[in-house]
C-alpha cells in the first residue's frame, strides 16, 4: 500500500462520485429506454441483416428431397430437416420467414426514407416560401390525400410492375402526404420566430436559413411521424404482395406468404397464414411502440398526433 | 355561407383536377398505355387499329381534355373482361360494399365510442391502459390477417360460421369485424381525445359547478358535442371503407368494388383498374365537400375563417 499516495488515494475519492454519475445516468437511460419494442425489434433486425447467415435454406429454392406442404416440428410426420414445414413448392417456410424479415424492413425503412424525404422537402418549401408555391403545394398534397392510401397503392403498382424498388417508390410516394402537412404547419410558425428573422434580416439567403434554422427544428416532428410510417408501410407493403402486386415471387414476402398459405387454410394447416401474420403484427407493434417512445420524448406537443 | 361554398367547390374541383392529371400522367409515363388497353398478345395492326379508336395518337393535351370530358360525363371506359362500361360494374357493385362497410362502421362505433368514452372519463385508469392496448393492436394487426386467423377459428376449427360470400348477417360478421378493426381503434383514438378536450371546457366546469350529476354531465354536455369530430371522421371512414375494403373482400368473397378493383389487377383488366381509382377519389372529395359544407352550416366560425 506503500505506493498509493495520499495524492492518488484523493483523487480515487474524487472519482468516486464522477463514476457513480455515470453510473446513474447510464441506468436512467437503461430505464428510460423502450424495452418490449427493442427486445423484439432487435432481433428482428440482426435476423434480417444476417438472413443469409441464419436461414438454413436458400428461400427461393425448393429443399433438396423435401416433400410439399411438410407440417412443423410439432405435428406427426415432421421433417427434421425443414423446422417449420415447407410451402406448396417444397420451400423452406423458417428461412422465408426469415428473408421476409429482410424485405419488410429495407422495404418499411426505405419507403419511410423516400415519404420522409419527399413529405419533408415540400412542406418546408410550401410553409417557407409562401405564396404560389405554397398554393400548388399543398392543393397536390390535398388532391393525393383524397384517394385511400391502398387504392392508390394498388394503381401505381399495377401500373410499373413489381419489384422491391419499385414498391419502395412507390409507397413513398403515397405516403408523403402527411409529412407535407405536419411540416409546413411547423415551418409557418417557425418562419415567425426572432431568429429566424433576424437570419434573414442579417442577410442570410433562403436556403441558408432552411438548412441552419428551419430543417433543424422540423426534424424532430419529421423522426417521429417516420417513427409512426414505417409500421404502416410495412403493413401496406404486406397488403400489395398479398394481392399479387407487390414484391414478385419466388423472393419471399411475409404479405405473399399469408397468400399462398391462405388455401391451406381450410384444411387446417394454419401455421402457414398465422406465422407470417404474426411476424408482420410483431414488428409493426414494436415500430409504433417505439414511435411513441419517441413522440413523447421528442415533442410532447405531437402526442396527439 | 354561398361565398364559402363557392370557394370550398373550387377547391374540390382543384383536386378533381390534380387528381385526373395525375392519374392521366402516370399511366402514360410508366409505359405505352395501348399495351395495357389491348389484350394480351394483341396483333401489331390491333395495337394501331385502338390507339386511333382511343385517340393515343394525338397530343397530349387533346388526351387529356378528351379523358377529362369522359370522366365528367360518367364514361369510365370499357372492362375488357365484362365487356362493359366500367361506371356500371362499380355501381352494381357498391350495394355489397356499401353493407359491409355499414357493418363495419356499426362495428368500430361499437368498439370504439364505448372504449374510448371510458378511456376519457377514467383517464389514466387501468380502462385507459386497456383502451390504449386495443388501440395499438388495432393499428398492428392487419385486418387482413384477423379475418384468415377467424376463418380459421370460427370456420375450420369451430365452425360457426360461413368462410366466405354473401349472404345472411352470419356471412356478415367475420368480414365487417376483420374490416372495421382498423377504424375502430382509429374512433376510439379520436373519441378519447375530443372527449378530453371537451372536458376541459369552461362550460363543463359550469355544468359541474351547478352541481348537476356526474354522469349527466358526461352523457348530455360532454358526450354530444364531442361526438361532431367522431361522426366526421366516421363519416370519412365509411366512404373508405367502400372502396379500399380490398384485401377483406378477396379474402371473404364478398362481391363488392374492392373485389372488382382485384379481379381488374388480376387479370390485367386496365380500364377497370382506372376506373375504380377515379371513382373513389370522385367519391372522396365529394363526400369531403360535403361534411366541410355541413360543418360550416352548423358552426359559424369556420365559414366566417379566411
Amino acid at each position: 500500500m506503500a505506493f498509493v499516495t495520499e495524492q492518488t488515494r484523493a483523487a480515487l475519492a474524487g472519482s468516486a462520485p464522477i463514476l457513480a454519475g455515470l453510473r446513474r445516468r447510464w441506468l436512467r437511460l437503461a430505464a428510460g429506454l423502450p424495452v418490449v419494442p427493442l427486445a423484439i425489434l432487435i432481433p428482428f433486425v440482426l435476423i434480417a441483416v444476417f438472413a443469409n447467415v441464419v436461414a438454413p435454406y436458400d428461400p427461393t429454392e425448393p429443399i433438396p428431397g423435401a416433400k410439399l406442404f411438410e407440417p412443423p416440428f410439432w405435428a406427426d410426420g415432421a421433417n427434421p430437416a425443414a423446422l417449420l414445414g415447407t410451402d406448396f413448392q417444397g420451400r423452406d417456410i423458417l428461412s422465408r420467414l426469415i428473408y421476409g424479415a429482410r424485405v419488410s424492413l429495407i422495404v418499411g425503412v426505405m419507403g419511410t426514407i423516400v415519404a420522409g424525404g419527399v413529405g419533408t422537402t415540400l412542406g418546408i418549401m410550401a410553409g417557407y416560401l409562401g405564396g404560389w408555391v405554397d398554393q400548388v403545394i399543398m392543393r397536390i398534397t390535398d388532391a393525393w390525400l383524397a384517394l385511400p392510401a391502398l387504392v392508390f397503392a394498388i394503381f401505381l403498382a399495377t401500373m410499373v410492375g413489381p419489384s422491391m424498388w419499385n414498391i419502395i417508390i412507390i409507397l413513398g410516394a403515397v405516403y408523403w402526404t402527411r409529412y407535407a402537412r405536419v411540416i409546413r404547419g411547423e415551418v409557418l410558425s417557425l418562419r415567425e420566430r426572432e431568429y429566424v428573422k433576424l437570419a434573414e434580416i442579417a442577410g442570410a439567403s433562403s436556403a441558408r436559413v432552411i438548412l441552419r434554422h428551419v430543417l433543424p427544428n422540423v426534424l424532430n416532428s419529421a423522426m417521429v411521424l417516420a417513427s409512426l410510417t414505417i409500421g404502416v408501410v410495412i403493413i401496406a407493403e404486406a397488403s400489395l404482395s398479398f394481392l399479387g402486386v407487390g414484391v414478385p415471387p419466388p423472393e419471399p414476402a411475409w404479405g405473399s406468404m399469408l397468400a399462398d398459405g391462405r388455401s391451406m387454410l381450410m384444411v387446417g394447416d394454419w401455421w402457414l397464414t398465422v406465422l407470417p401474420g404474426l411476424c408482420i403484427m410483431m414488428v409493426v407493434l414494436a415500430t409504433q411502440l417505439m414511435g411513441d417512445w419517441l413522440r413523447v420524448r421528442l415533442d410532447p406537443q405531437l402526442r396527439n398526433l | 355561407m354561398t361565398q364559402f361554398i363557392i370557394r370550398r367547390t373550387f377547391y374540390a374541383l382543384i383536386s378533381l383536377f390534380i387528381l385526373s392529371v395525375t392519374i392521366f400522367a402516370i399511366v402514360r409515363l410508366t409505359g405505352d398505355p395501348v399495351t395495357m388497353l389491348a389484350e394480351p398478345g394483341a396483333r401489331a395492326e390491333d395495337l394501331d387499329r385502338l390507339r386511333a379508336e382511343w385517340g393515343l395518337d394525338r397530343s397530349w393535351p387533346v388526351q387529356y381534355l378528351t379523358f377529362a370530358k369522359n370522366v365528367f360525363t360518367g364514361d369510365l371506359g370499357k372492362s375488357f373482361n365484362y365487356q362493359m362500361p366500367v361506371s356500371t360494374l362499380y355501381f352494381q357493385r357498391l350495394p355489397a360494399s356499401l353493407q359491409l362497410a355499414l357493418a363495419a362502421t356499426f362495428i368500430s362505433f361499437i368498439i370504439g365510442i364505448p372504449a374510448g368514452l371510458i378511456s376519457a372519463v377514467k383517464v389514466n385508469s387501468a380502462w385507459d391502459n386497456a383502451g390504449k392496448v386495443v388501440a395499438l393492436f388495432g393499428l398492428a394487426v392487419p385486418g387482413f390477417w384477423l379475418g384468415l386467423v377467424m376463418i380459421l377459428i370460427f370456420s375450420v376449427w369451430l365452425g360457426w360460421l360461413p368462410t366466405s360470400g354473401q349472404g345472411g348477417i352470419l356471412h356478415l360478421i367475420m368480414p365487417s369485424v376483420a374490416l372495421g378493426w382498423y377504424f375502430a381503434a382509429s374512433l376510439l383514438r379520436l373519441t378519447r381525445s375530443s372527449m378530453l378536450e371537451v372536458m376541459r371546457s369552461e362550460y363543463i366546469k359550469l355544468a359541474r359547478l351547478k352541481g348537476l350529476p356526474g354522469y349527466v354531465v358526461i352523457a348530455v354536455h360532454a358526450f354530444k358535442n364531442a361526438l361532431i369530430p367522431v361522426l366526421t371522421l366516421a363519416g370519412i371512414n365509411l366512404v373508405v371503407m367502400i372502396n379500399a375494403g380490398v384485401i377483406i373482400e378477396v379474402i371473404f368473397a364478398w362481391p363488392g368494388i374492392g373485389r372488382l378493383l382485384y379481379e381488374g389487377i388480376f387479370q390485367r383488366d386496365f380500364p377497370l383498374v382506372q376506373g375504380v381509382v377515379i371513382q373513389a377519389g370522385i367519391m372522396i372529395v365529394l363526400i369531403n365537400l360535403t361534411i366541410d359544407i355541413l360543418y360550416a352550416y352548423i358552426d359559424p366560425r369556420i365559414r366566417l375563417a379566411k
